[in-house]
């Protein structure tokens, strides 16, 4: 079954912490998608830039709105996602509690829908 | 009077049944449809043909042999439901071996699955109500004085969750039981709490939310004898059997300190303090343990002024360490002022609401008037009972407090 882990939380902490301190989270991140890649539970997982350059796109009577920023203005932002491939919600969490910045914000685990 | 062979075994092994079925066939639906065929099989069958040698293997392998069959005959308008009942009857042919240990363990499996975090506290509740302990959609809705239909699209999403996130059918391993545990333990509380709270016109129905949260109880600490299973199940059965005592005949509240201590039901103290001693001697207890030690010193004292306010506040310190809240030191408190008179606990309470966290806590409004009242601060008492009186939106406790209102405002009129 696979889930996608979206990862939020609040992008000025990353923003206002010391470069020692951002090289070893970003360690932590590394060590922890090898050991997925080696459990066989990695399908994919990307880090993306800050909201500032984000983009909301919308089509509305055939015309296409492109405005600046993310859809929805919240405390915690969407940083990144893993999706993975677990048997079950149970193993999901799991995995989804050992990602470096569950510390700090949250992990948002949705199933994947299946259309074989 | 002996009851009819099916539906005895129907109330004695339906909700067996029904866990050891949701393991068969992966899914809550299909498994309380094949239940409810299995039993009208048994309906048409046993009278005739005699009682099986094992009722409750016999019903699980019938419920799953009409649960295949059935996915089959409907696998003719959609064809994926033909891979499912494949799968299902190439995965268990043939019919598994139905164990005892194995029941249990599905029992355990379904309340865990039934509480497990990753549902709404709402949900839990409504879905171990309706699936472990068999209650209607129509008896929850009843007790939770809430909508069937409300009552009803709860349960279905909750079921539609555990299927579509695919919530695991498992007893969660040992790292991780005292969290989940807990999480059942809470579920097991909130429904004796909506039981125990309630009062008047609609006492009858919710009363049995707290005896099914006693059976709950029991059945915890008969499947997974964990201490705090034992404490949760000791607190409330002390509670409990202050049941007629703190309620008048006219319906009103009576405290703990002005009850009838003769009508206490000394069986349910003597079971609830049997279970505190079992659950303390494993020295792995938690807050529903301490609690229920803290019930079991008042439900021993002979009479209010016999009670051993000592130890009552030396079980708070550890309470308060296993659980800081200001709920807890506002508990403490109230003994404090048991044990070293009115003056000292209303400055602790004082204290406390300065802080401001249970400015909306109506109990920590009524304990201050009742100090202040002690201490003869006639007008600080009214103060405090007027604001407990607008936060409070239980019937008996708005009239206990109306009363004391009434009592202290005639001593100010001059007569």
């Amino acid at each position: 079954m696979k889930y996608l882990c979206l990862i939020y939380s609040d992008e000025t902490h990353w923003a206002n912490i010391p470069q020692t301190e951002y090289d070893s989270v970003l360690g932590e991140f590394f060590a922890f998608t090898k050991q997925i890649r080696d459990q066989g539970k990695y399908i994919a997982g990307e880090n993306l830039q800050p909201t500032r350059t984000a983009t909301t796109v919308r089509v509305r009577n055939g015309r296409i709105s492109a405005t600046d920023g993310p859809f929805a203005e919240t405390k915690e932002q969407l940083g990144g996602f893993y999706l993975i491939d677990t048997p079950d919600l149970g193993d999901a969490i799991q995995v989804a509690s050992r990602i470096p910045s569950a510390r700090y914000g949250c992990i948002e685990v949705r199933p994947v829908v299946d259309f074989s | 009077m002996t009851l009819d062979p099916v539906e005895h075994t129907f109330r004695a092994e339906s909700r067996r049944v029904l866990a050891t079925l949701i393991r068969l066939l992966g899914d809550f639906d299909l498994a309380e449809e094949a239940l409810q065929e299995a039993f009208a099989a048994a309906v048409e069958r046993w009278p005739s043909e005699g009682l099986p040698a094992n009722p409750r293997a016999w019903l699980v392998s019938t419920g799953r042999f009409k649960a295949i069959d059935s996915l089959r005959r409907r696998a003719r308008f959609d064809a994926s439901l033909g891979r499912v009942a494949e799968q299902l009857g190439e995965a268990v042919t043939p019919a598994p071996e139905v164990e005892d240990d194995d029941v249990e363990d599905d029992r355990l499996r379904l309340i865990f699955t039934c509480c497990h975090p990753a549902l709404t506290p709402d949900a839990q509740i409504a879905l171990t109500l309706r699936e472990v302990c068999g209650l209607t959609t129509e008896e929850i809705a009843r007790a939770f004085l809430s909508p069937t239909p409300t009552l009803a699209q709860r349960i279905v999403r909750a079921k539609a969750k555990i299927k579509a996130a695919r919530i695991p059918y498992q007893v969660p391993a040992r790292p991780d039981l005292p969290e989940r545990l807990a999480s059942v333990l809470h579920v097991v509380y909130l429904v004796f709490n909506e039981g125990y709270s309630a009062s008047s016109g609609s006492s009858l129905t919710r009363h049995d939310l707290s005896s099914e949260a006693i059976r709950l109880g029991r059945l915890l600490v008969e499947l997974l004898p964990e201490p705090e299973a034992m404490g949760l199940l000791a607190l409330m059965l002390l509670h409990e059997s202050r049941r007629e005592a703190r309620t008048a005949v006219d319906g009103e509240l009576v405290l703990l300190d002005e009850q009838d201590r003769s009508t206490w039901n000394r069986e349910q103290i003597a079971e609830g303090v049997g279970l505190v001693d079992r659950a303390m001697r494993s020295r792995q207890f938690g807050p529903y343990t301490i609690q229920a030690a803290i019930a079991a010193l008042h439900a021993q004292a002979p009479t209010a002024a016999d009670t051993d306010w000592s130890e009552i506040v030396g079980l708070y310190d550890v309470l308060l360490r296993a659980d800081p809240t200001p709920v807890v030191e506002l508990n403490r408190a109230a003994a404090i002022a048991m044990r070293d008179g009115p003056e000292v606990g209303l400055r602790l309470i004082d204290e406390l609401l300065a802080r401001g966290e249970l400015e909306e806590y109506q109990l920590a409004h009524s304990a201050r008037a009742e100090l202040c009242r002690r201490v003869g601060q006639t007008g600080e008492a009214i103060k405090s009972y007027r604001r407990a009186l607008m936060l409070t939106r239980q019937e008996p406790q708005k009239r206990f407090i109306e009363r004391r209102l009434k009592e202290l405002s005639g001593g100010l009129t001059p007569a």
